[in-house]
């Protein structure tokens, strides 16, 4: 059970060159943390896949242990998990989030 | 509730830190944004050091004494780099 939890968030992180696990939709985000995640991702115009992790607990704590990752919101990259809020935040700023977007799209 | 004296003993227990700065982000004592400097930062990635950040404060984050924690972590030449 635990384990189709993990495959299950694994096929979409694969499928999405970015995908963003969040509480609540990017329209009514629920967290003021994962509202600002949203922001800084839709500021690129690239697409962005999501997951409402308050609407499936399972998805809620499998997540977190997919990543090793205490919190929510969580994004990734290219399959890559790229950090939750704080991190994104700082990538944003220092102007490192673009390349890596614009290389996921790329390839 | 935690102080920002306990968020700044328990860090520096598990890393060496040569600036720690709490900002109480609520009042109340749970919502923290905190900056870490420290030399083991150095060459490391910032989801790593966040990680290492995290674990020092699993504890109090664990028991919700901390509820939310923003960080900010730099290694000592980076700190210098943004001259605050």
């Amino acid at each position: 059970m635990a384990e189709d939890v993990l495959n299950k968030i694994d096929e979409k992180i694969k499928k999405n060159k970015v995908m963003l696990y969040m509480k609540g939709t990017p329209d009514f985000p629920q967290c003021g943390f994962s509202a600002h995640t949203v922001e800084i991702l839709k500021s690129y115009g690239f697409p962005f896949a999501t997951e409402d992790v308050l609407a499936d607990p399972a998805v809620r704590e499998g997540i977190k242990r997919y990543s090793n990752w205490p919190t929510i919101p969580q994004v990734y990259i290219d399959g890559k998990f790229v950090g939750g809020c704080d991190i994104v935040h700082e990538l944003h700023e220092r102007g490192e989030l673009e390349p890596m977007l614009k290389s996921a799209f790329s390839s | 509730m935690i102080s920002p004296e306990e968020i700044k003993q328990t860090l520096s227990k598990a890393l060496p830190v040569t600036l720690v700065e709490t900002q109480d982000l609520t009042g109340g004592g749970d919502h923290w944004q905190v900056i870490v400097v420290s030399a083991a930062f150095e060459g490391k990635g910032l989801i790593e050091q966040h990680r290492m950040v995290n674990e020092a404060l699993k504890e109090p984050m664990a028991d919700q004494r901390i509820h939310a924690l923003s960080l900010k972590t730099f290694s000592p030449a980076q700190w210098e780099k943004i001259g605050t």
